[in-house]
């Protein structure tokens, strides 16, 4: 598969464990994100039309169902579709969900230049179960952003909210607000708070968002090859020994907004995940889970 | 005329004392009344809003832990809210 060589290492793994999204700029070559606008403006009026329950004009573009495998979306000579295809592109995916993951949907977002509409701060579709296995959400941003993209705050994925129970928070220190050049790709966590802006420039602010499914368990899929050098074990703890080169220092890493004992709950919640997506039930930051499981197993007279 | 200013601050800790990490300000005057002072967050503390005038209407309690629960994150714990009545010329 072309993601062989493009696939994310482990501290870039352990990045979007602790943030909830990646960034990669001008990912995408210039030449297709000027082809794409085009199948992307069909694709809009689709989208669109169908929102209000009324159909295509012609046979209109051809767009997947839900539940379709990725590898069957957009085939070619679909430009929306060379995107989803390019190695480096392929690569995230498969670090992520897998090779081959299920289309959930997807959605253009085009914002008229001076547009107003500004969203307050959600989470896609309803609250989840407690379960640590995620879907991504791929925003691709084909011309340049300057001012007013999508506002987002890092590290609120793995905090289990109604969608739009967040919209009270109109500000929290360290949300970001993407501006950037054309071709970059944002890959979220389906978690992480997040909300449309206005446009206040003068050409219109293209998006292109689509989620993916996993089907595979997310256990090791990205490039490992500096697995065994960073990945700690629970005597990583800053009140102990403190390793400054490990995947626990990662995510010990917390936003403006994360201060105080609450970063604590945070860790342990980045560690729970970090379990799952490694495979390794011992993994900790800090020694929280592990006292926590200690002093059960001696009680339950296991060693 | 009286109108209502409302203050949220999502403080660090439970403690009024503690650094602001978030907040909404929400303008009964619609601009006619005093705005919040520049900086990001406005207040330092919940402290320095009581003492540039706000008066606190709410502080969060302490709640009980759920079992099995005890270490989840959700919605930000330490909400704390605030009003300001500001008197306004009818004319």
């Amino acid at each position: 598969m072309p993601a062989a060589d493009h696939r994310l290492t482990t501290l870039e793994m352990a990045r979007f464990v602790a943030d909830g999204y990646l960034r990669f700029d001008a990912l995408v070559p210039d030449e297709l994100n000027v082809r794409v606008i085009e199948e992307l403006r069909s694709l809009e009026s689709v989208k669109l039309r169908q929102a209000v329950g009324v159909p295509p004009e012609g046979p209109g573009l051809a767009h997947p169902e839900s539940l379709t495998p990725l590898s069957a979306c957009y085939p070619a000579p679909s430009v929306i579709g060379e995107y989803l295809r390019l190695p480096q592109v392929h690569g995230i995916i498969t670090s992520l969900v897998g090779a081959d993951p299920l289309f959930d949907h997807d959605f253009v977002h085009r914002l008229p230049a001076g547009s107003e509409y500004k969203q307050h701060l959600h989470v896609d579709a309803v609250i989840d179960s407690n379960a640590p296995s995620f879907d991504v959400q791929l925003f691709y941003y084909p011309t340049e952003v300057r001012a007013g993209g999508t506002r987002m705050v890092p590290g609120t994925h793995l905090r289990r909210t109604r969608a739009e129970g967040v919209s009270r928070y109109q500000h929290l220190l360290g949300e970001q607000q993407f501006s950037g050049p054309a071709g970059t790709l944002m890959v979220f966590h389906q978690g992480l708070w997040h909300a449309g802006q206005p446009n206040p420039g003068d050409t219109d602010r293209w998006l292109y968002k689509i989620r993916l499914n996993p089907r595979v368990p997310q256990v090791r899929l990205w490039n490992t090859d500096d697995f065994d050098q960073v990945h700690n074990d629970a005597r990583d703890h800053t009140f102990a020994h403190r390793r400054n080169d490990s995947v626990a220092e990662v995510l010990r890493t917390m936003q403006p907004w994360q201060q105080g004992h609450e970063s604590r709950y945070e860790q342990m919640q980045r560690a729970r995940l970090w379990r799952y997506l490694t495979g390794d039930p011992d993994f900790d930051v800090d020694y929280y889970h592990t006292r926590i499981e200690g002093r059960a197993r001696a009680n339950a007279g296991v060693a | 005329m009286l109108r209502q200013q409302v203050l949220y601050l999502w403080l660090a800790e439970g403690a009024l004392d503690t650094p602001t990490l978030g907040w909404a300000f929400h303008d009964g005057t619609a601009g006619a009344g005093p705005g919040l002072p520049d900086g990001e967050p406005p207040y330092r503390t919940g402290q320095a809003a009581l003492e540039d005038g706000w008066c606190m209407l709410q502080s969060p309690p302490p709640y009980p832990l759920q079992a099995g629960a005890e270490h989840e994150t959700s919605y930000l714990p330490n909400e704390f809210v605030f009003e300001r009545r500001v008197e306004l010329d009818p004319a």
